[in-house]
């Protein structure tokens, strides 16, 4: 059962995103993504970590996906877009990444066919987890890994990778405010500017002056 | 085991939920009327109870267009998204101590991504409809929702600190002797209100504001599409109101009263609220409102969280 579960979610997954760079509409290729997180995060689930399932479907297809659709949806052009996809994007552009990936998957196989069969991928899961929450991991069934345990993981042996990333998100952060607050200095040096060669029509400063109160706000 | 009574009881709270959904159409024109010192639909049937039927037929028999300039199958998926998006959160709800859909251990966690999933269909309605009204919604409902999801999984955060559990039978079995709304006052009002933006309903409804961008994102639906979405939003409703009932008010917990009867009456509590926010309060601009909640709510549910962890290592243990 649970075999078979797993053969469907990943051949979806594989379909999805051998979809996904085949689509030629980007909001499609969007939507074939987002069906191969789900089916990912099935997949999460099968191997016993329902907490990862959950954060790939709450962050990966539900906030980070969004913001690509967004900005997609903002940028597409309609049939325009899709006709240029057309021309720009054919089969024989992607000898070079099939290549890549052939090699890949050629070093997948061989990875996979040396391992001993016992060392599958679900032992392999729950067995570097439940190592590293020490004394919980009796408690911990086998597949199944609770978020006590993640959290004792990550806020344990790894706090200091966690806390790496937590500062590469705010410098992040950061720069993203720094980056659109730029473009707002410029309009207010401009309606400064501006009243200057104004003063020829009477009534024109004080729209001038108006738009110079609004900006601040 | 798997016996063909197993699925009787989820279909009859299916069907329930979805007469709920459509009779409190009618119950929010009715009380809005009351509440605006007007009749409402009071025509058809008893108290205009009928209405429900009669709008139900003239959806139903209305001509189901797709616009031809629409992208048809992503057109067709939007309105899908948004229902069972919504049916599946009814899931997880303990209704009453034996009526229960699905129990599991994460799920508070499921409703965050189910959550998280329905902003998909508003962003693909709003593109696939090809129309700038439908994609300024669409735009809008992305910016609010992802905002608000993140206070609404903040806000959630106080109780998990102090039941111990993301599931909803342990939460519900926390309050048995003090409801979470007393020792979580903040993040009660908190999560009141991303419930109401998440469902975009009056006053944060700007994706379908209808003074400015015709009907937002559903512009273009019409029929039993347009249904699904009307019918969904009342779903949404509905679901964030059962959904704080068992958070903050206890669930099914109540003195003399059936189980059963005191989910629905909470419920139903919320329901009403829901109505007179609409009645009572403007709608904000756009911008007001982005910055109400990353200024405001942001900070306020890290205090809440911050408050409860420091509460529950304090005296908790």
């Amino acid at each position: 059962m649970m075999e078979s579960l797993f053969i469907v979610a990943a051949g979806l997954a594989l379909l999805a995103a051998l979809l996904t760079v085949s689509a030629h509409n980007a909001v499609h290729a969007l939507l074939y993504l987002l069906t191969m997180m789900l089916a990912l995060a099935l997949i999460f689930l099968m191997l016993g970590s329902p907490f990862a399932a959950a954060l790939q479907v709450i962050i990966y297809a539900g906030a980070i996906m969004v913001l690509f659709v967004f900005v997609t949806m903002m940028l597409h052009r309609g049939e325009l877009s899709l006709s240029e996809e057309r021309r720009l994007f054919y089969f024989n552009m992607a000898r070079g990444p099939l290549l890549l990936s052939a090699v890949l998957l050629l070093e997948l196989l061989v990875v996979i066919t040396q391992l001993p069969p016992e060392y599958g991928m679900q032992a392999q899961a729950t067995g570097a987890l439940s190592d590293g929450a020490g004394a919980t991991s009796a408690l911990v069934a086998p597949g199944d890994i609770s978020v006590k345990a993640l959290a004792r993981l990550l806020f344990g042996d790894y706090l200091l990778l966690v806390v790496l990333a937590a500062l590469l998100l705010l410098a992040a952060l950061v720069a993203a405010i720094h980056v659109s607050r730029l473009p707002q200095a410029a309009p207010e040096t401009a309606t400064v500017a501006e009243p200057r060669p104004m003063p020829c029509t009477g009534t024109d400063t004080g729209t001038g002056k108006q738009t110079s109160d609004e900006e601040p706000r | 085991m798997t016996s063909l009574s197993q699925f009787i009881p989820p279909l009859v709270i299916l069907v329930l939920l979805l007469l709920a959904a459509a009779w409190s159409t009618w119950l929010e024109r009715r009380i809005l009327g009351l509440w605006q010192d007007r009749l409402g639909p009071n025509r058809v049937g008893p108290f205009g109870l009928l209405q429900v039927v009669a709008d139900m037929i003239k959806i139903f028999t209305k001509e189901d267009w797709i616009p031809p300039f629409a992208d048809k199958v992503v057109f067709v998926l939007a309105p899908m998204i948004l229902m069972i998006s919504m049916l599946l959160g009814f899931a997880i709800i303990p209704f009453a101590p034996d009526i229960q859909i699905a129990s599991f251990d994460n799920a508070l966690l499921f409703v965050l991504a189910l959550s998280s999933i329905s902003v998909y269909s508003v962003m693909l309605a709003g593109f696939s409809s090809n129309s700038k009204y439908a994609l300024l919604g669409a735009l809008r409902t992305a910016a609010q929702m992802l905002s608000y999801e993140v206070f609404m999984g903040l806000a959630l955060m106080g109780i998990v600190v102090l039941s111990g559990s993301f599931s909803l039978n342990e939460i519900v079995a926390a309050q048995e002797e003090q409801w979470f709304i007393l020792s979580q006052p903040l993040g009660f009002v908190l999560f009141l209100i991303a419930g109401v933006a998440e469902s975009h309903r009056a006053p944060f409804d700007l994706p379908e504001a209808e003074t400015e961008i015709v009907a937002g994102f559903h512009t273009e639906y019409a029929s039993m599409k347009f249904g699904m979405f009307f019918i969904g939003e009342y779903l949404g409703v509905i679901f964030v109101s059962a959904f704080i009932s068992t958070l903050y008010l206890g669930g099914w917990q109540g003195p003399w009263l059936p189980p059963l009867a005191w989910f629905i009456l909470k419920t139903s509590l919320f329901v009403l609220l829901f109505i007179l926010l609409r009645a009572a309060l403007p709608r904000p601009r756009y911008d007001q409102l982005m910055r109400f909640g990353w200024s405001v709510l942001l900070p306020l549910a890290l205090v809440n969280l911050l408050l409860s962890a420091l509460w529950q290592l304090s005296v908790g243990h």
